[in-house]
């Protein structure tokens, strides 16, 4: 009798978004042929996986055994790769990634029980290490084992109890407790429930949502399915944005796949659960992350907000009780149940359980997803895990939960990172939005482009947000073209607190932190583009001045690249700029190649 | 009553995905999904359209017109084969999306929710294509150009052109 052998080598090639579009699929042909040349196929197995989080680095490729993490990898290079690892069994060192803290875990099934990496990852623990798009891959990591779990050896209460023990909060940013939202929920009397995942991932600069539903679906469904078994609820619904399609393709072959193994549908394992889910696409609307507003569109309304209470735990879709969490929440939920409760809230801070995935972008060396635990320092997460600023750049600001939070200082980066501690210094931990902003960004331009975001978003049914954020925005921009007045900053203050206060939901309610944070830590900023009419990062076109200096060789280049005919001079000569038909567009300065011009 | 779309088969299948629907209890809640599906096999949403709707789902014309002109991911006016969408999320603003912006304005000589007038580009402003690692990005068609600066954006435009000739 023949037995089969397993493959020895496992090579794996990250099938995320974005190294999809950086040209994975002709790397994946090249895989192919070289491994049938090398008739090699009864020896590699080729897996591709969800997303790795190393963005910068892509794409990503992975040979096991041993783990060698292969990036920037080209359709010309991977044969070379492919030939000397598998056929000479020899890394190639010119490709490989040396700095491998990004894919260090604590999760034990991948063997590293004792080593404490810098990150810990248990929402994104399976993300780039099985195949999203098989159900056996995901039951090979104990997949659906809480489920089984939970059906078997729990009570809807006891599973209740257990999140509750663990101290989980609401990953979407507010952080109200999980455990407790379920309770209120199940305690309901109705004879229909519901609950959602919300994957409408709004904030510009956060992509961990996305991420986790492309790399592991089945870990949100398994969550899903455990909650509602928890609150005795028979429908489901994933709530996700259309600009993801890769997202809501695995999601659909993973509710499928599900279904077909009876995870899904009716007498769930042979009980009498039952439980269903579908996905709803949105339909461009920030404030459909919100929940109430979020719930509206499901109903095929308006996406507003309405007032709360009565919460959605109680009064949700179609007036039902209802359990809204985001998907990260929900990624958290079968491990809980796998390693229980204490160990869960043996991880992070006295009220901050667990870990927080962060999406960090911006000016820093490696973009991409980090999954730490709750009390990690600012400074771990930039500097340690994400390698820092490039080009000896400075850290000005970060800016953390996108156009609800606020900007935090370089004097900020001891900060542990947990709910409480944002909060205290005025920020919020939001979905988890990390932008790392370095001394060449002008901060009162960067409060404008958050606020012009949420106004743009607002829904328009309280005033506050609707009227107060346009004026807030007008002041803005009076002050960034070189119009703001002594007043506007104490005027900027005195609405944006005002607003905070009185508007209906939580984006116009937050709408105001980025201006009001980075009035608190730049007012410099402020008053030098009020006063001086300047902005000493350049970054504000309008208050720039250009000006030809003595270098100037009169050779005319600026002269005739000028679109607006503002410089005037005679050959050989200094040339001359008329500040009335300067438009600033700095073509002049670009052009210029004896540095004739200055700009300040 | 629908004058301006010629084409039956469209409005036939409008009409067979609603009906195939009506079995569903509150099935007015899928208002959004129908929207988006018109939008699918038409391209956008003309008032006929929108009334067509209005009346085989039986709900009132106000609720249709006032969900379609809520959600930004509905065109109400006819838009570009092509449709080019720049990412302004954070990331990209911060790596010069702005730039990009500027750059398929000029080169295409239109404002943003304008489309050319050969009907082969629409400029629109995405919120975040959660493409930060990319960034500046912009997707067209769903495809995506990553770390782009304004010769690469040229260069887009020109393929798409010369893809179309």
């Amino acid at each position: 009798m023949d037995h089969s052998v397993t493959p020895q080598y496992k090579i794996i090639l990250c099938w995320g978004s974005s190294c999809q579009k950086l040209s994975s699929k002709s790397i994946l042909d090249r895989i192919h042929q070289k491994i049938d040349e090398l008739k090699m196929g009864n020896n590699v197995d080729i897996i591709l996986s969800g997303c790795l989080g190393m963005c910068s680095k892509g794409p990503i490729l992975i040979i096991n055994p041993g783990y060698y993490i292969y990036g920037k990898i080209t359709p010309e290079i991977v044969g070379e790769i492919i030939e000397k690892h598998i056929n000479q069994n020899k890394a190639t060192a010119a490709y490989l990634i040396e700095e491998d803290h990004l894919f260090n875990r604590f999760y034990r099934i991948f063997g590293d029980v004792k080593f404490y990496g810098r990150q810990m990852r248990i929402a994104l623990r399976n993300c780039g290490i099985i195949d999203p798009e098989s159900i056996d891959d995901y039951l090979s990591v104990r997949g659906y084992e809480s489920l089984a779990k939970s059906l078997a050896l729990f009570t809807p209460n006891q599973v209740i109890n257990e999140i509750k023990a663990s101290g989980l909060r609401g990953r979407g940013g507010a952080g109200f407790p999980t455990g407790y939202k379920w309770e209120l929920t199940a305690q309901e009397k109705s004879s229909e429930k519901f609950i959602i995942c919300n994957a409408d991932e709004g904030d510009p600069g956060a992509f961990m949502d996305r991420n986790a539903i492309e790399s592991d679906p089945h870990t949100i469904i398994e969550g899903m399915i455990i909650g509602a078994y928890a609150v005795g609820a028979q429908n489901g619904i994933i709530y996700t944005r259309a600009e993801y399609p890769l997202a809501i393709d695995r999601l659909h072959i993973a509710i499928n796949q599900a279904k077909e193994h009876g995870f899904l549908g009716n007498n769930i394992l042979g009980t009498n659960f039952s439980f269903n889910i579908e996905i709803r696409q949105g339909a461009g609307a920030f404030i459909c992350g919100e929940e109430t507003a979020l719930i509206h569109s499901l109903e095929g309304k308006r996406g507003v907000p309405r007032t709360r209470p009565p919460y959605p735990a109680t009064k949700g879709l179609f007036n039902k009780p209802t359990v809204v969490n985001n998907v990260e929440t929900w990624a958290n939920i079968p491990v809980i149940i796998q390693e229980g409760a204490a160990w869960f809230s043996s991880i992070g801070t006295k009220n901050s359980k667990g870990t927080k995935v962060f999406a960090v972008a911006g000016s820093v060396i490696n973009t991409g997803l980090v999954e730490v635990p709750m009390g990690t320092t600012l400074k771990e997460i930039i500097f340690d895990i994400c390698g820092g600023l490039p080009d000896n750049k400075t850290l000005k600001a970060v800016q953390i939960g996108g156009p609800s939070g606020g900007c935090l200082t370089k004097d900020h980066l001891d900060i542990q990172v947990d709910y409480e501690s944002f909060a205290e210094i005025g920020t919020i931990m939001g979905s988890g939005g990390m932008i790392v902003i370095d001394n060449k960004s002008c901060m009162v331009k960067l409060a404008r482009f958050f606020l012009e975001f949420s106004q743009s978003q607002s829904c328009g049914k309280c005033t506050p947000c609707r009227e107060g954020t346009k004026r807030m925005l007008e002041i803005l921009e009076r002050i960034t073209t070189g119009n703001g007045k002594p007043e506007d900053i104490q005027k900027l203050l005195r609405l944006g607190n005002t607003i905070k206060k009185t508007a209906l939901c939580g984006l116009g309610k937050s709408a105001p932190n980025p201006v009001i944070s980075t009035i608190t830590h730049f007012r410099n900023e402020y008053e030098e583009h009020i006063n001086e009419k300047k902005c000493a990062t350049n970054d504000c076109s309008a208050l720039i001045v250009y000006e030809i200096n003595d270098a100037c060789t009169g050779c005319s280049a600026c002269i005739r690249i000028c679109p607006t005919k503002a410089i005037s001079g005679i050959k050989k000569n200094k040339h001359q700029i008329n500040q009335n038909l300067c438009i600033k567009c700095g073509d002049c300065f670009d052009i210029c190649a004896f540095k004739g011009i200055t700009r300040r | 009553m629908i004058s301006t779309i010629q084409n039956d088969a469209k409005l036939n299948s409008l009409r067979a995905y609603i009906n195939s629907h009506k079995e569903m209890t509150r099935n007015d809640s899928l208002l959004i999904r129908v929207l988006q599906k018109a939008q699918e096999i038409i391209g956008y949403l003309p008032p006929e359209i929108m009334n067509f709707i209005a009346q085989e789902m039986s709900i009132p014309r106000a609720q249709v017109w006032g969900v379609a002109t809520f959600y930004h991911y509905f065109f109400l006016k006819p838009v570009g084969k092509y449709i080019i969408s720049v990412c302004m999320g954070t990331a990209c603003y911060l790596k010069g999306a702005e730039k990009i912006l500027k750059a398929f304005k000029e080169k295409l000589n239109i404002n943003i929710g304008e489309t050319t007038d050969d009907k082969l580009f629409t400029l629109i402003e995405a919120r975040c294509l959660g493409a930060c690692g990319l960034a500046p990005a912009v997707s067209i068609n769903g495809t995506i150009y990553g770390q782009l600066d304004e010769k690469k954006a040229y260069n887009i435009i020109k393929k798409y052109i010369n893809q179309s000739k």
